[in-house]
């Protein structure tokens, strides 16, 4: 009844392909951005900030890369774990060796040397396609998870092997560092993943996110057509380490505020967001968000929902049972809806123009 | 020039110099290979016949023994154990097929991958919560399997066997015979690979691609229980070998997702590159690179065979 885009005309081109052509979408995401930015740090507890908001954040941005690369380019990758590694060791590197220089100018920076190392592993997939492709990305994940702990350099010869990070501020607040408040980095996180969808959304509606569905949907189809896969490729591997050396860089500064790589950068985190991407659709932007929400959400939920709906559970079987259901969703979700939560999410919005009549 | 020596011409020197020990370390590559060969079997298995890329696979490995050991625990002898796990992987493969598979019929790949995601998931916390998670040690004795191990003089040294080593390749050996046998003698095998070669043709002709299945994941079940013995009897039964299982992945792209005989050769190639990598060559950069040579190795033979050694050739039609 109030979502229909009825009377709305188009008069131009520019109009008639904007990413959001109704005027009630717009509304919605303006509406959105105004609950994230104002509403959230303002009244949001600190629960609702440390475990549902930041890691929701820094997971939708590590799964925009991988969507990238998996969704829109069709390629899998196995190694995204890795590649926000390298994008949180080199910001620590970086705000080491040059303090000076603003910490979020460095966390935006990491995520170039992630793209360096990303399109060096890259190379294979110009030879390699489909789950040959998957398994030769996870020779990234182990490799580079292996200089993470062999190479003291990296973490600048600290004896406990992890990365400490340090105080910084941004316009005199602090933004990391143990004194940093939840809000503070909470905003700075905010604003990264806004601006850097808004950017990864007009890369995928201009020339080379088209290139990329191409090469998705017929990479030979798409080379006779002049689409030059070896740069088409290596940049779509370049794009997507961007995105995750920047989620990991966040992670440890913004989230975590320190830890050993192993923990966080290892195999579980790449098939982790994998399933986010998958989860939440293939091909969509708007899919990254929902499938990080659900996924970084699911083990809170039923960790806090489930003695809440007067399930008992103590701590080793709660874990187990975590298990048993996160594998179970996982099954149930992909039987129900193949395409994602993001097709469901079109599919309600089909249902919204027609209400309240049927047809 | 030093580290040219160091690489290129040492290690070589070295193994000239102890040949024994260089016997040693193959030996112990050959029988980590068997085992990567060993699952990497199961996987070819289920991916010829449903294309299905099974994830799971090295689960089940540590599903299934941890279903042996944990029967036997509770009380039921060792003979009557492993028939129980038998039915357990049984029940398994059909509930597999019926609640997995058959609703996810014609996906794209990817979703089956994720599939075996959510199989592998339940049954990491399914085997913890009746099981628990503690490592189990393996009931060797009770399922006749030796122990000790046999020195041999050779080559100026000792060259030492584990029986148990011995034996996980005999029957590895005895096993992949018998399903050859199988494969290429039975009416099942028959249909098998007829299901492996067209799906559609498979159908058309009277077979029934549900049954197949089952009978496919049941297969790769056995291969997971015995699996699952041998590495338990070498170590312990616990969700940690499920890393060893992720080796099992460069096998498989080295020796090609549709081959049988792809997955033994690749096995055995990783497992003693593997052994010979980490122990020459391995101190030079300060070890530990165990973890992720076995994927060069893969890598820098897929650059050039990028269907793997024995797979199916790819041919690419517009």
């Amino acid at each position: 009844m109030f979502y229909r885009e009825t009377g709305q005309f188009k008069t131009n081109y520019a109009d008639d392909m904007a990413v959001f052509p109704i005027l009630q979408d717009r509304l919605g995401i303006a509406l959105i951005l105004a609950v994230a930015f104002v509403l959230i740090p303002l009244t949001g507890s600190n629960f609702l900030l440390s475990s549902v908001m930041i890691p929701f954040l820094v997971f939708s941005l590590a799964s925009i890369g991988l969507n990238i690369l998996t969704g829109y380019t069709g390629l899998i990758s196995l190694g995204t774990g890795a590649f926000m590694g390298v994008g949180a060791y080199a910001c620590y590197k970086l705000t080491t060796l040059f303090p000076e220089v603003n910490i979020v100018v460095w966390i935006v920076a990491s995520g170039f040397f992630s793209s360096l190392v990303g399109v060096l592993f890259g190379l294979p997939s110009l030879r390699i396609k489909g789950f040959y492709l998957a398994v030769a990305t996870l020779a990234a994940q182990f490799f580079l998870q292996w200089c993470f702990t062999r190479i003291p350099w990296l973490y600048n010869y600290n004896t406990s092997g992890a990365i400490e990070v340090g105080q910084r501020t941004l316009f005199g607040i602090d933004v990391t560092g143990p004194k940093a408040s939840l809000e503070a980095r909470y905003m700075v996180l905010l604003t990264l993943v806004t601006v850097l969808t808004w950017v990864a959304s007009n890369l995928m509606h201009g020339r080379i996110g088209r290139s990329f569905m191409a090469v998705r949907d017929m990479d030979i189809a798409a080379e006779l057509m002049g689409i030059d896969l070896l740069k088409t490729k290596l940049l779509a591997f370049a794009v997507s380490s961007f995105y995750a050396g920047v989620a990991g860089a966040a992670m440890m500064f913004l989230w975590y505020g320190g830890g050993e790589a192993n923990d966080a950068f290892n195999i579980n985190q790449s098939f982790l967001i994998l399933f986010m991407v998958i989860i939440g659709g293939l091909g969509s932007m708007i899919g990254s968000f929902f499938g990080a929400a659900f996924i970084s959400m699911l083990p809170t939920m039923l960790k806090f929902g489930l003695p809440a709906l007067g399930i008992p559970l103590a701590g080793a079987t709660a874990e187990h049972l975590t298990y048993i259901l996160v594998g179970a969703l996982i099954i149930f979700f992909l039987i129900v809806e193949p395409h994602g939560l993001a097709r469901l999410w079109q599919i309600g919005k089909q249902k919204l123009r027609m209400w309240p009549f049927p047809y | 020039m030093d580290i040219l020596f160091k690489v290129l011409i040492d290690p070589f020197l070295q193994m000239g110099a102890m040949p024994d020990l260089f016997v040693q370390t193959i030996w112990d590559g050959f029988v980590t290979g068997v085992l990567y060969a060993l699952i990497a079997l199961g996987f070819v298995l289920i991916f010829k016949a449903s294309g299905v890329f099974n994830f799971a696979q090295g689960i089940m490995v540590v599903f299934a023994g941890l279903t042996l050991v944990g029967l036997y625990e509770m009380g039921l002898p060792a003979p009557l154990a492993v028939l129980v796990t038998l039915g357990v992987m049984f029940v398994l493969a059909v509930a597999i097929e019926r609640v997995v598979l058959r609703p996810l019929v014609n996906q794209p790949d990817i979703i089956l991958f994720m599939a075996t995601f959510g199989i592998t998931y339940f049954l990491i916390g399914l085997g913890e919560l009746i099981f628990g998670g503690n490592p189990k040690q393996m009931i060797t004795d009770q399922l006749f399997l030796p122990r000790g191990a046999i020195e041999v003089k050779m080559l100026g040294g000792f060259v030492q066997f584990q029986k148990i080593d011995i034996a996980a390749a005999v029957i590895a050996v005895v096993m992949i015979v018998a399903l050859a046998v199988f494969f290429q003698k039975t009416r099942i095998g028959r249909a098998l690979r007829a299901v492996a070669d067209s799906h559609k043709a498979a159908l058309s002709v009277g077979i029934s691609l549900n049954q197949i299945w089952v009978i496919v994941w049941f297969t790769a079940g056995i291969v997971a229980l015995v699996t699952g013995i041998m590495w338990g009897a070498r170590s312990d039964v616990s969700f940690g070998l499920q890393v060893i299982a992720l080796k099992a992945l460069p096998v498989l792209i080295l020796g090609g997702f549709t081959s049988v005989p792809g997955a033994i050769v690749g096995g055995l190639i990783i497992g003693i590159g593997e052994k010979l990598g980490e122990f020459y060559w391995g101190p030079l950069v300060g070890g530990g690179i165990e973890s992720w040579l076995a994927y060069c190795i893969a890598l820098g033979f897929l650059l050039f065979r990028p269907q793997g050694l024995f797979g199916d050739k790819i041919i690419e039609r517009i």
